[in-house]
């Protein structure tokens, strides 16, 4: 039984008279303790793909079934509980409440799954030292340095002990001697034994993973996974096909 | 546990901004000072009203008022003679449930004393009795009596404003001049005082003066350049009064005015004082049967008792309030859209923020309560400041306008200004709070 199991995800808006297929028959199973990366350039469906599976949006139609609950058609309250508890976002821009300091940024999911003060404290304090953080715990996000910032934001996902972690462009605003710190990170936190999932649009970050799914027009157009066999092809590769593919469109 | 976890985050957030908070809540500050300081001023007149009623004679006196006779009764209007000594009489002959019966004659006067002069309040012909009638005490002197009355000797007894118009009030002259045996003009005509009233005056009054002689305890002689200046209290009209004996009246101010020989020998005013308040209603029965044998059988008189001027007194300061409240939750009304306002404001620059409450797991729910609890700490916060401030503006008030009827806060007025402010901020906040729990996470978290 995986952790998640996505079967013929359709997503479509309708933008003026347009019908736009964001996803368009996407099926995918994911483990538990999988360490994945989904890429694809901008436009490409992957954000819409990372927003239903991170239960921020409902599929137009398709079945999901996360961790034995079918979340496809739960109703917005349902969908804030399994968010709450489940899954842990992280933002590219860290999206950190100024006017908190470090602990009550990390505090603030547990306020939303009502826990007392007490241990909403000790969890933050143990979350935060679990990267590093415990002694910025009083300074507030606009003292901190961006890596800082990211650690505070990943500490804030991590507080729930939730199933699984997204992570949307995580290394997006970093240098790239402090995004690879964070995504050292995050497979610190693979090998600790849970689910991450990376959505970035840069093949070079998604070498990091073992498992790497590239989204294409709302298709699943490749994939890379040990399990299956086969070897992951080198990232030089990717890359060059992608440089042809653009220039292509360009010309 | 979670809300109060929420209504912290709600202080933290007006916290944040405490300038803009401090702005915003100024809007509920001033609305609940002014429910405040309107009710304390219509308290302080409805008390004024009341002991005003008090000071002009008490509860069992009723004053005899001219009014129109019935329809039915027009035709024989005419017959009666009006209010005259003879209804005196008759009250005071067959109405044995009545204590007192004062006549009182009144006129327009100007009073002189060498190159001073003054209005009266009231220049009245009276009857001895008018001393109980009115509550009246002497200070100097004595009252008129039986022989005054029937000689209409030219005497007055002067209330202490006319003497410290005519003589001196003490504060400036620093001494206590004794009127009696002075000789005054009346409307031209010389009179001899030969009494006057203590000074009635308000405790607050009292106090006040004592204040002041302590303050310039080591002030010698008079005040120099100090300009007398009239307290306008309850008691003003009382201490501004002249009585003469109504024969006097009579005699010498009502000579031309009759139409026949004799003068004209109408009253201005029957008051009759009820010897048992509780049986008000059959001495009243028993006066109307009198009056109307000797107006013969006009029923151009009504009886104006304590309870029907505490009711008409009532009905004025009722609608006093309602305007007043209605002009003070204007001003909150206000501040509440103040709040309103900058909610919407701070909600549309926290898009982003919102949308990261959601995908940390905040429902619908607990954002409209984050948001709710935000205006509505502004609201009670607003609230608790105003009440001090009444006390500030009611202080300013009493200083900048000193007025005989001192504002009264009372408990009910702060309990209902605080609540209407809570009331005001949680209604202000529904609509933002509202919008915010609607946004979408994902519009929102990409909100820019």
């Amino acid at each position: 039984m995986p952790l998640l199991e996505l079967r013929d995800i359709h997503k479509t808006y309708h933008l003026g008279g347009e019908t736009i297929r964001a996803l368009d028959g996407v099926s995918l199973d994911i483990d538990s303790g999988e360490f994945i990366s989904i890429i694809g350039p901008s436009g490409s469906g992957k954000s819409t793909l990372m927003h239903i599976l991170g239960c921020l949006d409902t599929p137009t139609s398709g079945t999901i079934n996360l961790d034995g609950m079918m979340i496809h058609d739960a109703s917005a309250r349902q969908l804030a509980s399994i968010r709450n508890k489940k899954i842990g976002f992280v933002f590219q821009f860290f999206n950190l409440l100024p006017k908190l300091t470090v602990r009550q940024n990390v505090e603030l999911p547990m306020i939303y799954s009502g826990l007392s003060s007490k241990e909403r404290r000790e969890r933050a304090m143990d979350s935060l030292r679990s990267v590093n953080m415990e002694d910025r715990s009083k300074h507030r996000p606009s003292q901190l340095s961006g890596g800082q910032q990211q650690r505070a934001a990943i500490a804030r996902a991590l507080v729930n002990d939730p199933r699984i972690i997204f992570a949307d462009e995580p290394t997006g605003n970093l240098d790239s001697n402090t995004g690879e710190l964070i995504l050292g990170m995050f497979d610190k936190l693979h090998q600790e034994g849970r689910t991450v999932m990376l959505v970035t649009h840069d093949p070079e970050i998604a070498s990091v993973t073992p498992r790497r799914i590239e989204i294409r027009d709302g298709k699943i157009a490749n994939e890379i996974d040990p399990k299956l066999g086969g070897e992951a092809p080198k990232f030089e590769e990717i890359k060059a096909k992608q440089s042809q593919l653009t220039r292509n469109m360009t010309s | 546990m979670r809300f109060i976890s929420l209504f912290i985050l709600g202080l933290q957030e007006v916290y944040a901004h405490w300038f803009r908070s401090i702005l915003t809540m100024l809007g509920i500050i001033l609305g609940v000072a002014s429910v405040v300081a309107m009710s304390a001023i219509v308290e302080g007149l409805e008390k004024g009203m009341r002991d005003n009623i008090i000071i002009y004679g008490g509860l069992n006196k009723v004053l005899i008022h001219d009014s129109d006779p019935p329809d039915y009764q027009n035709h024989i209007a005419d017959t009666s003679p009006g209010k005259t000594l003879n209804d005196v009489y008759a009250l005071k002959r067959g109405a044995t449930l009545l204590s007192h019966v004062s006549p009182e004659m009144g006129h327009r006067a100007r009073i002189t004393y060498q190159r001073r002069s003054c209005y009266p309040s009231e220049f009245i012909g009276a009857w001895p009795v008018v001393l109980q009638m009115n509550r009246h005490t002497l200070k100097y002197g004595r009252f008129f009596n039986e022989l005054d009355e029937r000689g209409a000797k030219p005497v007055c007894v002067i209330g202490s404003h006319i003497r410290d118009r005519l003589f001196g009030d003490p504060e400036s002259t620093d001494q206590e001049i004794n009127p009696v045996g002075k000789i005054i003009h009346i409307n031209r005509q010389p009179f001899t005082v030969i009494g006057m009233f203590i000074e009635y005056m308000t405790d607050a009054e009292q106090k006040r003066r004592e204040l002041e002689r302590q303050n310039h305890k080591d002030r010698t002689g008079p005040r120099r350049n100090a300009r007398y200046r009239f307290r306008r209290d309850g008691f003003y009209h009382k201490n501004n009064v002249v009585y003469i004996p109504i024969n006097t009246m009579w005699m010498r101010f009502k000579v031309s005015s009759g139409t026949d020989d004799t003068p004209e020998p109408n009253l201005t005013d029957i008051d009759i004082k009820v010897a048992e308040l509780t049986h008000m209603e059959k001495a009243l029965d028993q006066a109307r049967n009198i009056l109307l044998h000797t107006h013969n059988g006009v029923e151009d008189f009504e009886f104006s008792t304590y309870a029907s001027r505490i009711a008409s007194a009532e009905e004025r300061i009722k609608n006093a309030n309602l305007i007043g409240l209605i002009i003070s939750a204007l001003s909150l009304f206000v501040g509440g859209i103040g709040v309103m306002n900058i909610m919407l404001a701070s909600i549309n620059e926290r898009i982003r923020e919102i949308g990261t409450f959601k995908a940390l797991g905040a429902n619908d729910f607990s954002i409209f309560i984050q948001i709710m609890m935000e205006s509505s700490s502004l609201a009670i916060l607003g609230g608790l400041l105003g009440l001090p401030t009444s006390f500030g503006t009611i202080w300013l008030l009493t200083q900048l306008i000193p007025q005989q009827n001192v504002p009264i806060i009372t408990w009910e007025a702060l309990f209902i200004g605080l609540t209407f402010s809570i009331l005001t901020g949680i209604i202000a906040g529904l609509f933002p709070a509202y919008k915010a729990s609607r946004l979408n996470p994902i519009e929102a978290l990409r909100y820019e």
